[in-house]
């Protein structure tokens, strides 16, 4: 699902996805967008973040409650401002216009990729959370969680090594195969949302801890059985 | 050296120099006065002195000798000596008759003036001299005794010391000197009175000047009273004013032609987004593409690529000129992002790199990564390789990025910065956009630190990035 409101540029984007061999639904406006989504089996939005009408956050904000599609922001290179309310809106990536199809298409493969399942591996239990690497879910305290493809890797990829200190370089690499925007609030703006789904108190956190200065570590995990 | 100069201004200084010029005008008006009331003060004294005196001698002289018989006895000569002399204090009466032996009323050590001597006797008038003898004034009278009309041979001396009149002499020097020392004092009282009430309103204006010069532009003096001092204040206040409306004028013409570059390029920015990705299309195509339509497509790719890098630079610095640009620093080790700057540019193999290890900094990672690559892309565009990066930590942190091309031209030096400033005007046109270097510099001066340009010793290019170790930039 491609969201941009400017004829032209949505024009060329879907030639350029077409291209790329994705099947494209381009609509103009996020109340469009919204009403077709249900009806319509996307498995990414492409939105841009100026829209007429309902703005693009507003879309993120939406889609995010109602579910983990993982959402891609266009967004104009300087808005600062902009990529962090985006961010943290639930958008997982963004990309800054112009966009070569090439570098869309990389950044789209990179935020659908699932965490490869690894075969035979036992359900880990952290505190009140419970990791399935083989069916790549997360339980908290038995409740199934929906988290997108990113917030799954992110979570996965600190825990697959608890306590070990992450830098936020490491993480955009490992989960974002980030390499030319370099951004490490992408990194901030997933562990607020992850921590919003997986805390009991996202702003005391027991799992994604942030190590002052270095990045992030899962746990320790204080035991919290009686 | 600071002292010296410290005295010098304190020397020169209008205050000072008030000072001493009023107290040699009241040095010299003093001393002139004290001159004047002294001399006319002593002369009337002694002119006093001398009269009655001469009226006394006078009248003695008629008196004893009215009735003396000639020729004269030596014990007649005492006589006479001693009845002038009585009744004058200290005086000495003395008696020469026809050039004999001069017959004093006591012993004495002045002897008589021979001037006054050859005077007297060559007349038939009195005759009087001043005379000092061993520093002491004495004055001598003398007058030839008559006979009818003719000289009798007789002449009567008086020699009288003026102890009195010295002594007062004395009093008057020391009153006169006394008076000057109070009157110096005033001069001095009175002149930095008159430095105080010259010097504020000088002093007002040297730091309204100065404040002008720094570009507080709205600076203003107060105008008091009509003098020279306040039209001056008044003709710098228009002074002030016009120049404060004309930069005024200059900047908001600046100001439109930026909004203007900036509403430019932000129009151009949606058309050109699309270009950008079906101009990639065609290029992708151009391999199916009969040779010239191939060619054609290839070409629009890389221009409007090119295009759409000076649109967006050209924001970039519009954002830098409106003063609309954050920083979003994090800590991050320098080392490793030169190193993916250089990879994510795929310029790894191109470049050799010494860069100092944990390096940590705050700094935006983004900005940094853009300053990199312009130094880089820079280096490998215009010098000869090898280009090498380096990574030092001191004071400050500082990059160096160098080439082994041919250098900068000396003139072009002070300009590799400026906007749209190409060193070799024979490249008209290059793969940048002719702004990277300028924004570049614009993100070093964000972070505080600094970007220069030099050329090598050895021969070839050397751009310095200096960034201060604590930049005071908080995390977001």
């Amino acid at each position: 699902m491609l969201i941009e409101d400017d004829t032209s540029l949505r024009e060329s984007l879907r030639l350029a996805l077409r291209r790329q061999g994705h099947e494209v639904e381009a609509v103009s406006t996020g109340e469009e967008g919204l009403r077709l989504l249900p009806t319509w089996p996307a498995e990414l939005v492409v939105l841009d973040l100026m829209l007429p009408g309902m703005s693009g956050f507003e879309v993120c904000r939406r889609l995010r409650a109602e579910g983990s599609l993982p959402i891609l922001m266009l967004t104009a290179r300087g808005d600062d401002f902009d990529i962090v309310t985006g961010l943290e809106a639930g958008a997982d990536d963004y990309v800054v216009k112009p966009v070569r199809p090439r570098v869309l298409d990389a950044r789209i493969r990179a935020v659908l990729r699932r965490a490869e399942p690894s075969a035979g591996a036992e359900p880990e239990t952290h505190g009140d959370l419970t990791l399935d690497r083989l069916t790549l879910t997360v339980a908290k305290a038995g409740v199934p969680l929906v988290l997108t493809p990113v917030e799954l890797r992110l979570l996965f990829e600190l825990s697959a090594a608890p306590a070990r200190v992450f830098s936020r370089r490491q993480l955009l690499e490992a989960v974002w195969e980030e390499d030319y925007l370099g951004d490490s609030r992408l990194v901030d703006a997933c562990v607020h949302r992850l921590r919003t789904k997986i805390e009991e108190l996202p702003a005391k956190p027991v799992y994604v801890q942030t190590v002052r200065g270095f990045g992030y570590r899962f746990g320790p995990v204080p035991d919290m059985s009686p | 050296m600071r002292t010296l100069r410290r005295a010098r201004v304190f020397f020169s200084g209008l205050r000072t120099r008030m000072v001493l010029v009023f107290l040699a005008l009241a040095v010299l008006s003093a001393l002139a006065a004290a001159v004047l009331i002294y001399s006319e003060a002593r002369s009337r004294m002694l002119d006093r002195t001398q009269t009655l005196l001469i009226d006394e001698f006078r009248a003695r002289v008629e008196t004893h000798t009215e009735n003396l018989a000639e020729p004269l006895g030596k014990a007649a000569l005492q006589q006479l000596a001693n009845r002038v002399a009585p009744g004058f204090l200290g005086a000495t009466g003395t008696v020469v008759y026809k050039g004999g032996e001069a017959v004093s009323s006591r012993r004495t050590d002045v002897p008589l003036s021979s001037a006054l001597r050859i005077r007297v006797t060559d007349s038939k008038n009195l005759h009087y001299e001043r005379v000092l003898v061993d520093d002491m004034p004495y004055l001598m009278i003398g007058t030839p005794v008559m006979r009818g009309t003719s000289p009798s041979g007789l002449e009567v001396y008086l020699t009288m010391p003026l102890t009195k009149e010295q002594s007062i002499d004395v009093a008057l020097g020391e009153a006169a000197r006394n008076a000057i020392l109070p009157v110096l004092t005033l001069a001095v009282v009175l002149a930095l009175l008159a430095a105080h009430s010259v010097l504020r309103p000088v002093r007002a204006l040297d730091r309204a000047a100065r404040a002008l010069a720094q570009g507080r532009l709205d600076t203003r003096l107060a105008v008091e009273g009509g003098d020279e001092l306040a039209r001056l204040a008044q003709t710098f206040n228009t002074t002030a004013a016009a120049l404060e409306s004309s930069v005024a004028e200059l900047r908001a013409m600046e100001a439109k032609a930026r909004q203007f570059v900036a509403d430019v390029s932000h129009e151009m920015r949606t058309p050109l987004a699309s270009m950008v990705t079906v101009a990639d299309v065609l290029d992708e195509e151009a391999g199916r593409l009969p040779g010239d339509v191939a060619d054609a497509a290839r070409l629009m790719n890389t221009e409007v690529g090119k295009l759409a890098t000076l649109v967006e630079d050209l924001m970039e610095i519009s954002r830098f000129d409106a003063g609309a640009v954050a920083l979003n620093p994090a800590e991050v080790d320098v080392a490793g992002e030169i190193g993916a700057a250089l990879r994510r540019r795929g310029w790894a193999g191109a470049v050799s790199t010494q860069l100092e290890e944990k390096v940590m900094l705050h700094l935006d990672p983004r900005r940094f990564d853009l300053i990199v690559a312009n130094l880089v892309g820079n280096a490998l565009r215009h010098g000869a390789p090898p280009v090498t990066v380096r990574l030092a930590r001191g004071l400050n942190v500082i990059v160096e990025v160098a080439d082994r091309g041919p250098g900068l031209a000396p003139e072009s030096l002070p300009h590799v910065f400026d906007r749209f400033y190409k060193a070799d005007s024979a490249r008209s046109r290059s793969a940048g956009s002719g702004l990277g270097l300028a924004i570049a510099r614009e993100n070093a001066l964000l972070h505080g630190g600094a970007l220069t340009a030099a050329n090598r010793p050895g021969g070839g290019a050397v751009f310095t990035l200096t960034l201060p170790v604590n930049a005071g930039l908080d995390d977001r």
